[in-house]
């Protein structure tokens, strides 16, 4: 044969992964099924690590660096371990500042309590400090959206916080929105202090990444034992386990605004002739405000999304209330209080979105009344309206409807729903059980027994050829690496059933991202479209996606998947649209002179120019199927996450087993990010748009 | 009296053993060898002064190290080896605190790409170098409000750079280098980024504003024929090797080398050459009645000149004496060779 063919052949991708799926399968048929086969199954050598970790965490807890403190109770010195002094410390200060903000709002004497002797506050329980009617609460929202953006989100700061009033959330909503307020500032300075720092200063950046991509694709609910065994429970560890979240996408945006500014720019303002500091805040930091701002935008969105997850170890709150609602199968309730979270979301998002790109006049020359109408209404509002509910407490009997409505007494359309789940239920009943029983019994059983009878070593061989074909030899190590810790524990078989749900939510999601992107963004109008849709849909936290998809297919499999590719499905069509504003017009026009029909367009030009656009989207994909995937434990399934939802309630080495279970699912994440992240930087460099 | 900018064998080498390289090398620094060894040359021996008053532009492609001879100037990067003086302090050797003070007092610069902040209107960008200083925010409004007439963009102080047009956003990056009065004025290839008729524009406006401040000026440019307009010296760079550092006159009528050859050779010498540079010695039998100026450029005059068929008077325009004459002969052998 001739030498060149030869090479062509040898360097041919779908050459090299065709053989890759030969050998593959031949492995997967081979090998047989038995426990003493290390080509089988690996030896669980790791074992030992979550009780590794536990013993970690109960060391640093009690035993290391003991303090001598004094017991005011006791009246002599006690050895306390100083991490755990600090972690107490911690957790007070938090639950402080989130107590404050709530009693400002909803009245109450917890403060007060901290500052005068207790027995007297008994005495005089006329010291309280009154709830802020649910009125002035609306007027304020109404006022606060037309200041920053006129009237159009005026009304929607009023209308929602009206919702919510008449319809009786308003205590959960302002417990969910004291939480948010607190953790989000905590977020933001963290963020961009690290942000700062790790763009100062190369070699932080480069140790932050890695930690952020474990942090980012690791399971909220990995994050939860661990929390409780350090800070316990209550509304702090909540806003603990959140700033853990949502902190890593505000360093990335900090990070990435701060890179984006020209060097010009910089150069300027040393031109200009800024000190260090002037430098960092009066120009970088502005300079990349709209990332930074993004990156706020997400945090709060993170937040939003966080409060069932913090629901778990003690915030109260709407999460609260709507896990509550799906445990006890009350759809109307848990619709209800999931759209209270998806209103303050919308509330927040376009607050923070309009207050952004509010601009300043110095030529004005307002008058201190003019500058400050809107604060002086609203004080004036907040005196009048606690007036009047003040003066007609007597014209009530029990409960003062205008300072608070409580949950029992407000309005509510959840027996609506529940009603028109009930008769979709009847009516479809059959239909979409047998489907779901289709889809179990025909596709994802036989899928699922596909995966686990898949031996050790034709995985390894699959994912680090796939490495080594898109990279070189120290991807396909990386790879292989990181499976390795997890083969070597005793939970492989529990990651190949999260690989099966993870891959089939990643495939579906992905199909349907590109079909839709490709269907409605070719236009600019649909494009536009589109994309505020996945908008709209990426500012409902991911456990409104769950409640749904119970009610229709049950406690299955069926639901989590379901749920998994609906919430999957956003960023693969948001990077399919981007992928297909992508490619230039010069292009497209090129292609029409040609004589292309419409499909040849598609896969000869959109795709083939769109497609490192679309594996990112492809990439993120992953990240959110796990993450719902892994969320589906909680209504049941019998992956990782069922372990690690079930380590909450195991005490003596549940933090291990969460913490060790949470990096493996992060671990098949970012397998998968490294192989995809190649491909694309490959096509890219291929087709000269690096 | 000393010059305003006095550069002594300036050196930039961009790579890790810059210093080593450059010390073994003993000032001969072959940009070949030192690319081998992982080294960029960026300026290579660069030896100049720019004196008070005068607009000295720096020419060259790009890579030719003319941004990077700048931005040793301004020590927005470091010399690698040499003396750079401004007013006789070595910028070199000054901590932050001075380099600050120095910046804030006696220098403006104007970027390539405008460089304006995003987040600021039109007059707080103007304004920036000022409040940088300290000063109040009503003086400092007062001050950019006054630099915004002065280039031509009244109305529109409260516009963000995005609002504005790349001609207009040049103008608020010239108002704000000159908001604090500087001396020394850097223009980084302030035209590159603007279409040829707004460009043409903004030269003429450049040399009015010139013309009216009278600063000591760095201008860099890829453009030869910008540089023949504006400069009172150019310096073409290659390689990060002042090639010729003449009047424009002169690097038309005498390049150096045959890389400035090839600038000069398609250049219209009547478009470039002022009289001065043809000029004969003061002849008793000049016209009476004619005169033109030593610092007209030829083209302008020609017809005047080639009309009367005499010998006519040379001027200083300074002080109306006069310094020449010049003979018609000499105006047809620019204008049609030979």
């Amino acid at each position: 044969m001739d030498r060149n063919y030869i090479e062509i052949v040898k360097n041919s991708k779908p050459v090299q992964f065709g053989l890759l799926i030969f050998i593959f399968l031949t492995l997967y048929f081979l090998i047989p099924q038995s426990e003493n086969n290390y080509l089988w199954r690996l030896p669980s050598l790791l074992k030992g690590i979550p009780l590794a970790i536990n013993n970690v965490i109960f060391n640093a807890l009690y035993e290391w660096f003991p303090l001598k403190v004094w017991d005011p109770v006791f009246e002599m010195y006690e050895e306390k371990a100083a991490f755990r002094e600090f972690t107490k410390a911690v957790s007070q200060g938090l639950l402080f500042l989130i107590t404050v903000v709530r009693e400002l709002l909803l009245g109450g004497d917890k403060i007060i309590d901290v500052f005068v002797n207790d027995a007297w506050l008994k005495e005089n329980d006329w010291l309280s400090w009154p709830a802020l009617p649910w009125t002035a609460t609306t007027v304020g929202a109404f006022l606060l959206g037309y200041q920053l953006n006129g009237i159009r989100l005026g009304l929607l700061g009023g209308i929602g916080a009206l919702y919510i009033s008449v319809f009786g959330n308003y205590v959960p909503s302002i417990q969910t929105l004291s939480f948010v307020l607190i953790t989000t500032p905590i977020c933001f300075v963290l963020g961009l202090s690290f942000g700062i720092w790790g763009y100062l200063d190369k070699k932080v950046e480069t140790a932050l990444q890695p930690v952020l991509n474990v942090m980012q694709t690791m399971p909220q609910f990995a994050y939860l034992v661990p929390i409780i065994a350090l800070f316990g429970l209550g509304d702090h560890a909540g806003s603990i386990a959140t700033i853990i979240i949502a902190t890593p996408p505000m360093i990335r945006n900090t990070i990435l605004g701060l890179k984006r500014i020209s060097p010009e720019v910089v150069e300027a303002g040393l031109m200009s002739g800024c000190t260090k500091p002037q430098l960092l805040f009066q120009v970088l930091i502005p300079a990349a405000r709209r990332d930074i701002l993004n990156g706020v935008n997400t945090v709060i969105m993170q937040c939003l999304a966080m409060v069932v997850i913090a629901s778990f170890v003690g915030a109260k709150g709407l999460g609260l209330n709507l896990k509550i609602a799906l445990n006890s199968l009350k759809i109307g309730k848990a619709a209800e209080a999931g759209l209270c979270i998806v209103i303050i979301a919308v509330i927040l998002d376009r607050f923070t979105k309009a207050w952004a790109d509010k601009q300043k006049n110095y030529f004005e020359n307002l008058s201190f009344i003019q500058r400050n109408k809107f604060l002086i209404i609203f004080a004036f509002s907040i005196v009048i309206f606690s007036i009047v509910a003040f003066i007609s407490d007597g014209y009530f009997d029990k409960i003062n409807y205008l300072y608070v409505i409580p949950i029992e007494k407000g309005l509510t359309i959840a027996h609506f729903i529940d009603a028109g789940v009930d008769w979709v239920w009847e009516t479809f009943f059959y239909s979409l059980n047998s489907f779901n029983k289709f889809l179990l019994t025909q596709v994802l059983g036989p899928m699922k027994q596909a995966y686990l009878g898949m031996p050790v070593i034709a995985t390894f061989t699959l994912a680090m050829g796939a490495a080594f074909i898109v990279g070189n030899i120290r991807t396909a190590l990386i790879v292989g690496g990181m499976l390795l810790f997890i083969a070597l524990s005793e939970y492989w078989d529990r990651a190949l059933i999260t690989m099966y749900m993870g891959s089939f939510a990643v495939i579906m999601a992905s199909l349907n991202g590109i079909f839709l992107g490709s269907i409605f963004g070719r236009t600019e109008r649909g494009g536009r479209i589109l994309l505020s849709f996945c908008d709209f849909f990426e500012t409902f936290p991911s456990f409104v996606y769950l409640i749904p998809v119970i009610f229709l297919f049950n406690i299955t499999d069926t639901s989590v998947l379901i749920a998994a590719i609906v919430y999957a499905t956003v960023p693969a069509t948001r990077y399919t649209v981007w992928g297909l504003k992508s490619v230039p017009l010069s292009l497209h026009e090129a292609g029409t002179m040609s004589g292309v029909s419409a499909f040849q367009r598609w896969t000869n030009i959109e795709i083939p120019i769109a497609f490192p656009t679309v594996m990112l989207g492809v990439n993120q994909t992953v990240v959110f199927s796990l993450q719902m995937v892994i969320l589906g434990a909680l209504i049941g399934t019998e992956d990782l996450g069922q372990i690690i939802f079930g380590a909450l309630s195991r005490t003596k080495d549940g933090a291990g087993v969460a913490l060790t279970l949470g990096i493996f699912v992060s671990l098949i994440a970012i397998c998968v990010d490294v192989i995809v992240r190649n491909w694309a930087e490959d096509r890219k460099k291929a087709l000269g748009l690096a | 009296m000393s010059p305003t900018i006095s550069c002594n064998s300036v050196y930039k080498i961009f790579g890790t053993n810059a210093n080593r390289l450059l010390s073994e090398s003993n000032g001969s620094v072959d940009a070949k060898k030192f690319q081998e060894a992982g080294c960029i040359v960026g300026v290579n021996n660069a030896s100049f002064d720019v004196n008070k008053g005068e607009m000295l532009v720096v020419m060259g492609l790009s890579g030719s190290g003319k941004s990077t001879l700048l931005r040793c100037i301004s020590r927005l990067t470091d010399a690698t080896a040499g003396k750079i003086l401004i007013d006789g302090d070595d910028i070199c050797l000054m901590n932050n605190k001075q380099l600050v003070e120095l910046r804030r007092e006696k220098m403006g610069m104007v970027f390539q790409n405008f460089a304006l902040l995003p987040h600021k209107t039109v007059i707080e960008n103007i304004a920036f170098p000022l409040q940088v200083k300290g000063i109040s925010t009503e003086n400092s409004m007062y001050k950019a409000l006054e630099m915004v007439e002065l280039v031509g963009l009244k109305g529109r102080e409260n516009y963000f750079p995005r609002e504005l047009s790349g001609g207009q956003q040049q103008r608020v990056g010239i108002a704000r280098s000159l908001a604090v009065e500087p001396d020394i004025w850097f223009l980084d290839e302030p035209f590159s980024a603007l279409d040829p008729l707004i460009r043409k524009e903004m030269q003429d406006e450049f040399l009015r504003l010139q013309g009216v401040l009278n600063k000591t000026i760095m201008f860099v440019t890829h453009d030869f024929d910008e540089a023949l307009r504006l400069a009172d010296r150019i310096a073409i760079m290659k390689d990060g090797i002042i090639e010729q550092l003449d009047t424009p006159g002169n690097i038309v009528l005498n390049p150096a080398t045959d890389y400035v050859k090839k600038f000069t050779e398609d250049v219209p010498r009547e478009k470039v050459l002022k009289i001065e540079s043809i000029m004969d010695a003061q002849d008793p039998n000049a016209s009476d009645t004619l005169e033109v100026s030593k610092d007209d450029i030829i083209e302008t005059v020609a017809e005047k000149i080639l009309n009367s068929k005499e010998i006519i008077k040379v001027t200083d325009p300074k002080d109306k004496s006069i310094v020449g004459s010049i003979n018609p002969s000499k105006v047809i052998k620019v204008l049609f060779g030979g």
